[in-house]
């Protein structure tokens, strides 16, 4: 089975990258964007179907995928 | 003192600090390789800067969970000394030995140049200065960007544990002298126990005259009368 964990800096953490991509993308003549907020995207997949796989995956994502101090997490199990 | 330096794949100040520390600090540091599970006895775990696994991930962030990081731990939990220089405070932000996170730089740049520090608080190793001196280290980082919730803060500002800030010429905590956005200006931190202490700037860089300045010297010499 496969999962989807995307890892973005929580709201009140300064993103200076996506803020240079926001910069960019208005440069180019997108005025219409309001806010860019930069992030990590990773396809894990597992064996097997798994009863268990959202408590693991929010495991995975506290203890390595994400830093909780500065990030928040979304899981999704496409399949599931 | 005996000292250990922690070697990771992607250090690359594991031998200047071990450097440092024999010529300054009068000790032959071992090096223990990130793989081994057991430290040999010691007074100080040095962890050094460079790129643990080329940041991948974030900086730090593998590196807090190679095999030896185990054993640092147990070490600080018994009291013996660790100090991490730049990529090794991100190691310890990362294993949660020091509060906080350090992210990339407000400038998006990597940031390499001497910079002015106030010392504040009362730490071991910073024993070789006199609280409010300013002295001059340099940094070299592009994820030195200390970040904390308010109330981890207002913590770290009310034990003192904030013991290194940029500062300008004239000893200010200014925009200006901040080189990479760290909020109030935070260069350093300790633990409560004041037995941890992470640093982004590089006090192994600056260990005689003919590197450009000799602070770190001064650092080095006093850390081991501290932790002797």
């Amino acid at each position: 089975m496969k999962a989807i964990v995307h890892v973005v800096l929580k709201k009140d953490v300064l993103d200076p990258q996506g803020k240079a991509v926001e910069a960019a993308l208005r440069t180019l003549g997108f005025g219409e964007v309001a806010e860019v907020r930069q992030g990590k995207f990773f396809e894990i997949t597992l064996d097997g179907p798994r009863d268990d796989a959202s408590a693991r995956l929010d495991k995975m994502c506290e203890e390595l995928l994400a830093n909780p101090v500065i990030e928040d997490y979304r899981i999704t199990i496409p399949d599931a | 003192m005996k000292a250990v330096v922690v070697v990771f794949p992607g250090s690359n100040c594991d031998r200047d600090v071990a450097v440092a520390l024999a010529r300054c600090a009068g000790c032959a540091p071992t090096l223990v390789w990130h793989g081994a599970t057991s430290l040999p006895v010691c007074d100080l775990v040095v962890l050094p800067g460079g790129f643990s696994y080329g940041d991948y991930l974030r900086a730090g962030a593998i590196a807090a969970h190679s095999p030896i990081m185990r054993s640092v731990r147990q070490a600080a939990a018994r009291g013996v000394a660790v100090l991490g220089i730049c990529n090794g405070f991100q190691i310890l932000t990362e294993t949660g030995l020091l509060p906080g996170a350090l992210v990339r730089n407000a400038g998006l740049r990597f940031v390499c140049r001497p910079v002015d520090l106030r010392v504040e608080g009362d730490s071991p190793f910073l024993a070789g200065f006199t609280p409010g001196e300013r002295i001059r280290f340099p940094v070299a980082h592009m994820e030195g960007n200390y970040q904390a919730d308010p109330e981890t803060l207002a913590g770290l500002e009310a034990e003192g544990r904030i013991v290194l800030r940029y500062v300008d010429a004239n000893g200010g905590v200014t925009e200006a002298a901040n080189p990479n956005g760290s909020v109030a200006g935070i260069a350093g931190i300790t633990s409560a126990s004041r037995r941890i202490f992470g640093l982004m700037p590089h006090p192994e860089r600056v260990i005689g005259d003919e590197l450009g300045g000799s602070d770190g010297r001064r650092f080095f010499a006093a850390v081991a009368d501290a932790l002797a």
